[in-house]
């Protein structure tokens, strides 16, 4: 009878403090050190957002004033001039074409050639693995300056300077290292039991391969293309060297452009990154809980 | 409407020469592994074929071919003529160092201008990420709110936030200079002195690395069992105490790794500094790694700019591998 009692009142005070945890006025700091710390952290916000709020601004200005010294968030007469402007005057939806394929096709590659890849080292013990996956390690360590000049040199002699297809290996090619280390820890931490089952049943390895371990990682996959989305879609140092022609020009390499005609078009380069900016900020707030395990993902498992 | 067109035919193209180029490297991956090695791992040999081929085509070949580049004396005038020789090889290692980079910095100038930039950015990366992550970490009301907003500089493209800024940095109508005015100090002349845009490319990557360290010591953070806490509260320790002997010995393992990530993505951010001045004004932002490009691609040093590239390849090896040594953390765990 007394022990239930005791037993009750502890589940009691341990129901009570799991509830103050929940209830933030009653758990952990003084109310003063809390207000500071909301402080604090507004601070950072209003640091943080101010820079882009002015993205909105700019953009919204009217082409007659352009150039002001005022501060006010949302513009006295604001305007979508800019938007329209770089819609009609502009070829904006071709510069977001040429990042799309190219960034579409740099996800295809780049996963075709490291899925696979990554199986291999998964399933198989191949001779000398170890050494390959830490070479594979060692290419990131390599700067991103550094084979700019042999690869364009590359792309030159075999006759894709200027054309997706150049873009697209070059960038498949440079990620297909740390999608392998990625793919690679997931694979492992599939059982292999799955895949023998299916073999039992008389599946080809292919088909094991292709039916059983890549449905089962669909969330490594969406890590890994969307990584390699992120990279491509916001890279500007190699399109920079590679793509010279205006009908091929990315939408990084275009904004570039339009800073070097920098007192007049500043309204259209706002209005542009305003609308780059948004899908790409989004898609990575949402990911960005998977992004971080994912930079860690790999690595999880030998 | 025709772009549209011609995207979608170049793409279909792109299939095409996919598949038959991966057709092309698997027959002869079978081939070489049935007939030739008669090796029993036919299967895993034809999956890794394909990337074998593109890490080959894309990374190693290129990374052979600059060492030889590095040997030779090509450059605009020979690009296609040009020789290689260990006399070439010589004589651009002995340029590196002595001829200047561009039309005035010289290499030591460089140098010491990437430490410092390389430094202060990852001194504020850490620090500022550690204060956020520190504030963000408890029970508190609109902790997603605020973490999604501080992510922020982190998830915009970094093209655009240096475009921005720069605008921002204008001398007339940036909101720096206004915002200076309006509390009664004279504007700074941010793109036009060298000092200043020094401070203004710094200031910019500082606000845009922050949230990576953020996110980074905030997940380490979050594993650090409350209960440590709570014993060294009873044994007395401060909170000063707290975060020097509980919270950075256990961040370790997370913070080395992150450190190293950012002294490299430092040492080698071109965007920031090429975007906002192009390494002006006379030559005063360029860091290591944009000189190194304007050499090559403003210049046409190819060969020269091969050997400098050579040279901070080796340079950022040295740092990381003394990095290392000094945390003591070239542990197994880190990587595998």
């Amino acid at each position: 009878m007394n022990k239930t009692a005791a037993g009750q009142q502890f589940i009691m005070k341990r129901k009570s403090r799991e509830k103050s945890k929940k209830n933030y006025w009653v758990a952990g700091d003084s109310p003063q050190k809390r207000v500071g710390i909301h402080c604090c952290l507004i601070v950072a916000c209003i640091f943080v957002l101010y820079p882009v709020s002015r993205i909105i601004t700019v953009s919204l200005r009217p082409l007659s004033t352009l150039l002001t010294t005022d501060l006010r968030i949302i513009p006295p007469n604001a305007t979508m001039e800019n938007y329209i402007k770089l819609f009609t005057d502009h070829s904006f939806l071709l510069w977001l074409w040429n990042s799309l394929i190219i960034a579409v096709g740099t996800i295809l590659l780049s996963l075709l050639l490291s899925t696979t890849a990554a199986y291999a080292f998964a399933r198989w013990k191949l001779p000398g693995y170890r050494l390959a996956l830490i070479f594979l390690l060692t290419t990131q360590m390599l700067p991103a300056g550094m084979l700019l000049l042999p690869i364009y040199i590359v792309v030159v002699r075999l006759n894709l300077y200027n054309t997706y297809l150049g873009m697209i290996f070059a960038y498949a090619c440079t990620a297909i290292p740390f999608n392998i280390w990625l793919l690679r820890g997931y694979f492992l931490s599939i059982p292999r039991e799955l895949e023998e089952a299916a073999l039992v049943d008389g599946a080809t390895i292919i088909q094991s391969f292709t039916r059983v371990l890549l449905p089962l990682s669909t969330p490594a996959l969406a890590i890994a293309g969307l990584f390699s989305f992120m990279t491509c879609w916001n890279e500007f140092m190699m399109a920079r060297v590679m793509l010279q022609r205006p009908a091929v020009r990315t939408w990084t390499l275009a904004l570039e452009r339009m800073q070097g005609q920098f007192s007049t078009q500043w309204g259209l380069l706002a209005a542009a990154s305003f609308i780059v900016a948004v899908p790409v900020a989004l898609v990575f707030l949402a990911a960005s809980k998977y992004m971080v395990s994912g930079l860690t993902l790999g690595g999880m498992k030998e | 409407m025709e772009h549209i067109q011609y995207g979608l035919e170049e793409l279909g193209k792109i299939l095409i020469v996919g598949v038959i180029a991966v057709s092309i490297i698997e027959f002869v991956a079978y081939i070489l592994c049935k007939k030739v090695f008669r090796t029993r791992f036919t299967v895993p040999y034809m999956l890794l074929a394909p990337a074998i081929v593109g890490v080959i085509a894309f990374i190693v070949y290129p990374f052979l071919f600059n060492v030889s580049l590095a040997f030779s004396n090509m450059s605009m005038r020979r690009f296609l003529n040009y020789n290689v020789g260990w006399q070439h090889g010589v004589q651009n290692f002995i340029d590196v160092f002595t001829v200047p980079i561009l039309q005035r910095v010289s290499f030591f100038t460089l140098f010491i201008r990437t430490l410092i930039w390389t430094v202060i950015n990852v001194f504020f990366h850490v620090v500022g990420g550690m204060f956020l992550a520190i504030l963000l970490n408890r029970p508190m009301r609109l902790q997603n709110v605020y973490r999604t907003i501080l992510i922020l500089p982190w998830a915009i493209p970094q093209v655009i936030v240096a475009l921005t800024w720069r605008c921002e940095f204008h001398y007339q109508f940036g909101f720096m200079n206004i915002f200076l005015q309006r509390l009664g100090f004279s504007p700074i002349p941010w793109l036009e002195d060298p000092f200043w845009a020094m401070v203004a490319v710094i200031i910019v990557n500082v606000w845009l690395g922050i949230p990576f360290m953020m996110t980074i010591i905030f997940g380490g953070l979050q594993s650090i069992p409350q209960d440590y806490y709570d014993v060294a509260q009873i044994d007395g320790a401060g909170g000063i105490q707290q975060f020097f002997h509980i919270t950075i010995p256990l961040l370790k393992p997370v913070l080395i790794p992150a450190v190293m990530l950012g002294i490299i993505w430092t040492f080698n951010n071109f965007n920031v500094i090429f975007l906002i001045n192009q390494g002006g004004p006379m030559e005063g932002t360029h860091i290591l790694i944009t000189s190194m490009y304007h050499a090559i691609f403003g210049l046409y040093r190819y060969g020269f700019g091969a050997m400098y590239s050579m040279v901070l390849f080796v340079m950022l090896m040295l740092i990381t591998m003394m990095y290392f040594k000094v945390m003591g953390g070239f542990k197994k765990e880190v990587y595998e």
